[in-house]
């Protein structure tokens, strides 16, 4: 700690000008996960792709575009990310209700914001701009939270979520709900509101069952039960899945000798399945190793919360750090058949550029949290 | 914004984050072993399981067909035999414009619009990777001319399938058969594992009957296949057995000789080999191209094979039944010496008919004018009706039955091949069973003359001939020699019946009949003398005439006057050298009249040919 603040004063010393570590403002352990696991990535993908170095370069132009993002956010202040937090929601919204309106349909869902020369997805901004929010107005409230505050914070959760799951896209609502509701427990809501609201929650299942859920959605859930019941169709995806992660076994087939992922028995094996890609070639022992380097970047996350000056960072450092848990345990748990499959990439690994970007770009908002704490603290 | 915060109690909001930060990591730590958990079971508990279903989602196993074996002659001429044949096959994926291909493939060989639409519809139904027939059965120009423009079609290939062939066509078809594609019916009846790459099954003949020895064992490889069914490697291969090469008893040859002297009449000849029972010649007219048959024979080429007056589907040597006339007369000579009923020197006077006290019919002499005096030798050199009528008479029915019975007339001779017909040897209880009807004595006496109920096929008769020349030694026909695999000792014809004598008689008895038949030949009124062309061996034979209608008591039988196709029947039983027999020959020439002017050149050629060639 000491340590620290005095090279803080060095640094301040130091700040016009001068090119050091420090004034990069990146958080150099988190950096090494993050290297470290996307390199781990670009392995897995280059077996995967069926050793399609093309598919390698397209993967590296996008990690090059999410770690340049990275460092571009690492260098604003927290106080300028907590002022425009309202903005960003508030626009976020509205983008939300225009993709409803004039949204490009694409796989079934209205997802896509076409603005003739960019196309993106309103909602992975609001898997940034809901902490923020969130963040942002617990940061002027006393914690723990008071009922009213509650109130205000579920609004704020609910009407992205909702705009969401219109459109419809489960899996990205869900963790968008998540992640709000990980800044709400961070900040302190008592445990039994918690137990409340899961049996409130658990309750209105049957109610999004038949009323909120498509039939494909339905369908997915029904597989999940029973990937048995419909082998060539939907269950195939989960079947084949467990297949090439049971016969990995303790030490895996090896690189690219996985048969269910190389002979192309495995679907979606480089985006969403890739995690059964990576079981079958490199077995039990491999598994034991990826989960730790999340479990390092996990940490990392925490502590960079848990040492966070002011309320506003630490909800925002915590509940983006759990909501990038959130994305491991659905996707691992979806592939191996524990949850349904609601289409969510494994972090950093799984080829695709949207959710990385995201992903990046909320650690490049830790980085911040992280590297602009003595400044503000001897500001 | 400051001092809002200040208000806050900063100290106790970061303890109650921090306290709230590790029941999070707490939770995920929880989370997370509860993944290892999950992948403890699917890794290593159940390991096993999801290994076999890995194995089996890649691993598929494909048979592969056994070459058949050849089919040949007893002096290793081909018969049967499997030829490549060229098929230009087309793989989608690797065809940027299909129309195009097709329409510039068509200008360098011909390309018929059925054959278009084959394709068409096969290729709906094919992987885009599997090759596709387009045009069958290529010529070698063909070939050779879609090889100097392959490099203008990616994805054509040219693939060599063996093809069953039958290099001597028509001429042995009777016998050796042929193969044509596995029908419903035969599915259910085969070894399904042993026949999943064959399609091709013997339908008739040597290559129904030796199915199995021909067809060999199927062999398997194990390859790797992706999710689309490609092949990508072999993993492990079992090579097929191939199937056993069928040596066969018939001569080529003599074969040729027979169906030449047979040319421009229809009927059947069959030549034995007295010792063994081996088949030489199996030949009948109104024959057929058994490789019609291996692709498929078209709706119209089968209905005319079928309606031909010809009847070439039809197999007489073994299923046409004929009455045998005459040539029954020397085993009922002999049955009549055996029996004690007349003596070689017993003599009767014949004058053209003979009667019985209940009827009042005339049972006539082919020679109106009788043949007078007649014992034995003469009865069977000139061929007397009248001795045997009264001979038939006094033996009656049953004993001629009883003795004949062992030469084989009325049964199936057990050949090898299937199709046989059994011909008809009647007795009293014969008609009682068959008929409901007793026996009448007029039956008899026709029965005498190889007429009436009677009837035989031709190989049944050179059966029986052979036995006669054996001297009541029995034969068993057979068409199979010997099979045999490359490096391996040939399997033998093997059969239970061999050298037995089965036809009593005492040898002078034998001799007597013999001495007769020779002079059929060498007699200076036998009814086969032109035959007598100074051959260093003697014939011994008997000419024969079959009515195929009945002519009314007092009309006469005039042959220029009645149809083709109802006048007689020619027959001619012989064997040779008479006195250590090696052949037996059976001819009939359907309405050819005469056995000794027709039926008798045939059966010389073929002997002539046979101990001529050996000599």
């Amino acid at each position: 700690m000491n340590q620290n603040r005095d090279y803080g004063r060095w640094i301040d010393r130091r700040q016009s000008g001068s090119f050091t570590a420090r004034s990069l403002h990146m958080d150099w352990p988190l950096l090494l996960g993050l290297l470290i696991l996307s390199s781990v990535g670009l392995v897995v993908l280059y077996s995967s792709g069926g050793q399609d170095m093309d598919l390698i370069w397209r993967q590296c132009i996008r990690l090059g575009i999410a770690f340049g993002l990275m460092f571009m956010i690492a260098q604003i202040p927290p106080h300028h990310i907590e002022r425009w937090a309202p903005w960003i929601f508030g626009a976020g919204v509205l983008m939300l209700i225009a993709v409803l309106a004039v949204g490009t349909v694409g796989k079934g869902a209205q997802r896509w914001l076409d603005l003739g020369f960019f196309r993106f997805q309103p909602s992975e901004i609001m898997k940034l701009a809901v902490p923020m929010m969130i963040a942002w107005y617990l940061a002027d409230n006393t914690l723990p939270p008071s009922r009213r505050a509650i109130v205000v914070t579920a609004l704020i959760i609910a009407v992205p979520v909702g705009l969401i799951v219109k459109q419809p896209d489960l899996g990205t609502s869900l963790l968008i709900a998540m992640s709000g509701i990980f800044a709400l427990l961070l900040a302190g809501i008592s445990g039994r509101l918690v137990g409340g609201l899961s049996i409130l929650a658990a309750a209105c299942a049957p109610l999004v069952w038949f009323f909120g859920m498509h039939d494909y959605q339905r369908q997915r859930v029904l597989t999940f039960l029973n990937p048995e019941s419909d082998p060539l169709g939907s269950g195939y995806h989960i079947i084949q899945s467990k297949i090439a992660i049971g016969s990995g076994g303790l030490y895996g087939k090896g690189w690219l000798n996985g048969t269910q992922s190389q002979l192309e028995f495995l679907p979606e094996r480089s985006t969403d399945f890739i995690f059964a890609v990576f079981a079958e070639e490199f077995g039990f022992f491999g598994i034991l190793v990826l989960l730790t380097i999340y479990l390092y970047i996990i940490a990392r996350g925490l502590y960079i919360a848990a040492q966070a000056q002011d309320t506003f960072t630490r909800l925002l450092a915590g509940s983006l750090t759990l909501t990038f848990f959130v994305y491991l345990v659905v996707n691992i748990g979806m592939v191996s058949g524990m949850l349904p499959v609601v289409g969510l990439p494994l972090p950093l690994v799984s080829y695709g550029g949207t959710s990385m970007v995201t992903l990046m770009a909320a650690f490049g908002m830790l980085m911040s949290i992280q590297t602009h704490r003595k400044l503000i603290a001897s500001g | 914004m400051y001092s809002r915060i200040a208000i806050k109690d900063q100290i106790r909001e970061g303890q109650l984050f921090s306290s709230r930060a590790i029941i999070a990591l707490i939770c995920i730590i929880l989370a997370l072993l509860t993944i290892i958990g999950r992948m403890v079971y699917l890794q290593i508990l159940s390991h096993e399981h999801y290994t076999t279903l890995s194995q089996n989602n890649r691993v598929s196993i494909q048979p592969i067909a056994p070459t058949r074996g050849l089919i040949l002659d007893r002096n290793g001429v081909v018969l049967a035999q499997n030829l490549p044949t060229y098929t230009l096959e087309v793989i989608a994926e690797r065809v940027k414009d299909m129309d195009q291909t097709i329409t510039e493939l068509g200008q360098i060989i011909d390309i018929s619009g059925d054959d278009i639409k084959r394709f068409r519809k096969q290729l709906k139904h094919k992987r885009r990777f599997q090759p596709v027939p387009l045009r069958l059965r290529l010529s070698e120009e063909e070939v050779a001319r879609l090889a100097v423009n392959r490099h203008r079609f990616p994805g054509i290939e040219i693939a060599a399938r063996l093809m069953r062939d039958y290099p001597q066509t028509n001429l042995a078809v009777h016998s050796v058969g042929y193969v044509s594609r596995i029908s419903e019916k035969e599915l259910d009846q085969i070894d399904p594992s042993n026949y999943a790459a064959t399609s091709h099954i013997g339908k008739l003949g040597i290559e129904k009957a030796y199915e199995q020895q021909l067809h060999g064992t199927v062999g398997f490889q194990k390859v790797e296949t992706n999710v689309l069914g490609r092949t990508l490697r072999v993993l492990q291969r079992t090579p097929p057995i191939p199937g056993q090469n069928i040596t066969l008893t018939l001569d080529t040859e003599l074969q040729r000789t027979a169906k030449q002297a047979l040319a421009g009449n229809t009927g059947a000849v069959i030549a034995i080999d007295t010792n063994n029972g081996e088949i030489l010649v199996m030949a009948s007219t109104g024959d057929y191209d058994p490789n019609l048959f291996v692709n498929g024979i078209g709706h119209k080429s089968y209905d005319e094979l079928r309606t031909s007056r010809a009847k070439p589907l039809f197999n007489r040597a073994l299923q046409g039944q004929y009455p045998p006339g005459s040539t029954v007369k020397p085993f009922i000579g002999l049955a009549g010496l055996e029996d004690g009923t007349i003596t070689p020197s017993t003599s009767l006077f014949c004058r053209g008919w003979h009667t019985i006290k209940s009827d009042e019919r005339k049972y006539r002499d082919w020679k109106k004018e009788g043949h007078g005096h007649t014992n034995l030798e003469k009865s069977i050199v000139e061929s007397c009706d009248v001795f045997y009528y009264d001979l038939a008479q006094t033996m009656g029915i049953d004993r001629i039955h009883e003795f004949l019975s062992p030469f084989g007339f009325g049964q199936k001779t057990g050949i090898d091949i299937s199709g046989e017909a059994s011909g008809i040897l009647p007795s009293t209880e014969w008609k009682r069973r068959v008929r409901g009807k007793p026996w009448y004595l007029g039956e008899t006496l026709i029965a005498g003359i190889g007429q009436g109920y009677t009837l035989t096929t031709p190989l049944q008769l050179a059966k029986a001939t052979a036995i006669l020349a054996n001297r009541g030694r029995s034969i068993q026909p057979h068409l199979f020699m010997q099979a045999s695999l490359p490096d391996s000792e040939p399997f033998e014809y093997q059969t239970d019946r061999k050298g037995e004598i089965i036809a009593k008689a005492k040898p002078s008895n034998w001799e007597e009949t013999i001495k007769a038949m020779e002079n059929v030949i060498y007699g200076r009124h036998g009814t086969a003398r032109r035959l007598n062309r100074g051959q260093p061996y003697r014939i011994a034979g008997k000419t024969g005439t079959a009515q195929v209608f009945g002519i009314k008591q007092d009309e006469e039988y005039v042959e220029e006057d009645v149809d083709k196709h109802l006048r007689d029947h020619a027959l001619f039983v012989s064997f040779a050298p008479s006195d250590k027999p090696q052949i037996a020959v059976a001819v009939i020439v359907e309405n050819g009249g005469h056995g000794g002017s027709v039926a008798a050149p045939i059966a010389g050629a073929v002997i002539d040919q046979y101990l001529g060639g050996r000599q």
